[in-house]
């Protein structure tokens, strides 16, 4: 790939670094990766891919932009109002940079469609908000053998973990199975720090780059957690399970499954 | 007494412990939504009364953690 001026200019400032260079800039130009879900974590992580040049980005989200998003999702603006979230998200990407190709999906994931769409991409941005669609990811992924990155916000604490399917564990490895409907609340039911989808989602997008360009060590094997409270990080090492239902010694998850989705009541414990 | 590293957080208190009886200490509302690792091993959720925990074990409440975007 041969950059104009202009690009030259424009990533200069990873050019500049010893580890990246013209020849990362390019893996990074060259690189395919699918957000799923453009909310808290994929807004930061769409805005600071398309910065850094990714040649294409896939945006995959069934919903449209309410202004209560508006808090954290920072890839919308007021005017998004009630546009899709894809759409909206494409736009800006489009603006800040157009020499981004994005494919926009205005759909759900689901067992149907998740291994169609997930074949096209070097990596996937798990930017979810229920269990369910995380538990899917991680089963296409594993059975597509694509690496992904998982990440999860609550309150004021927030989460990631790398996976490279066939080398490190992987999300089911850690989690097993979806929690029970309605036992985990999500952020619409029990809120979030509007500025913890930023530091989340960028995790997310360092990971993608450092996969994209081979620096450094990915977030595997670890799970990366924090509280903004104390702001404490901490990384849990983490191993592959070998009773893992989907990458274990014995998978009984060989097909891909849509568990029940949480209703938006939260679990009342007083 | 003994000390038990929990989530890298050193805690004194009466050995052996069930792990169970670690999570209520803990305050973990419900068990459901956490996977633990005790030692770096994960423990089976129908494992948690049985499991007992001693001095210098390090438990890690691992949180289930949504976020992100319904879709």
């Amino acid at each position: 790939m041969d950059f104009t001026e202009d690009q030259i200019q424009r990533y200069s400032r990873h050019i500049l670094l010893q580890d990246v260079g013209v020849e990362g800039q390019e893996k990074i130009s060259n690189g395919k990766v699918l957000i799923v879900g453009a909310g808290g974590l994929g807004a930061p992580v769409a805005l600071y891919l398309a910065a850094a040049g990714v040649g294409t980005i896939g945006i995959i989200d069934g919903d449209v932009v309410d202004l209560s998003n508006l808090q954290r999702q920072v890839i919308h603006f007021t005017p998004d109002v009630n546009k899709a979230k894809v759409l909206s998200a494409k736009e800006k990407i489009n603006l800040l940079n157009p020499d981004v190709k994005v494919i926009t999906y205005y759909d759900l994931l689901t067992a149907a469609n998740a291994l169609e769409i997930i074949k096209d991409y070097d990596f996937v941005v798990d930017g979810t908000d229920n269990f369910p669609v995380k538990f899917l990811i991680n089963d296409a992924c594993v059975n597509a053998g694509k690496p992904f990155s998982h990440g999860g916000i609550l309150r004021f604490d927030g989460q990631a973990i790398t996976v490279i399917p066939g080398k490190t564990a992987c999300y089911r490895c850690v989690f097993h199975a979806p929690p029970p409907a309605n036992a985990v609340p999500t952020c619409s039911q029990a809120g979030v720090l509007g500025a913890i989808a930023g530091i989340l989602g960028t995790i997310q997008a360092t990971e993608v780059l450092k996969y994209l360009t081979g620096v450094g060590d990915l977030l595997t094997n670890r799970l990366l957690t924090f509280n903004a409270k104390t702001m404490e990080f901490r990384n849990i090492k983490v191993k592959h399970n070998p009773k893992c239902q989907v990458c274990g010694d014995h998978p009984t998850i060989t097909e891909l499954v849509d568990y029940e989705q949480a209703t938006c009541e939260i679990k009342n414990n007083h | 007494m003994g000390s038990i590293l929990v989530n890298g957080k050193v805690q004194e208190m009466e050995v052996p412990i069930s792990l169970i009886d670690l999570i209520k200490n803990n305050k973990v509302e419900q068990p459901e939504m956490v996977s633990i690792q005790v030692n770096g091993e994960f423990v089976d959720r129908d494992s948690f009364e049985t499991t007992q925990i001693n001095t210098n074990d390090e438990v890690d409440f691992l949180y289930f953690m949504g976020g992100g975007s319904r879709c």
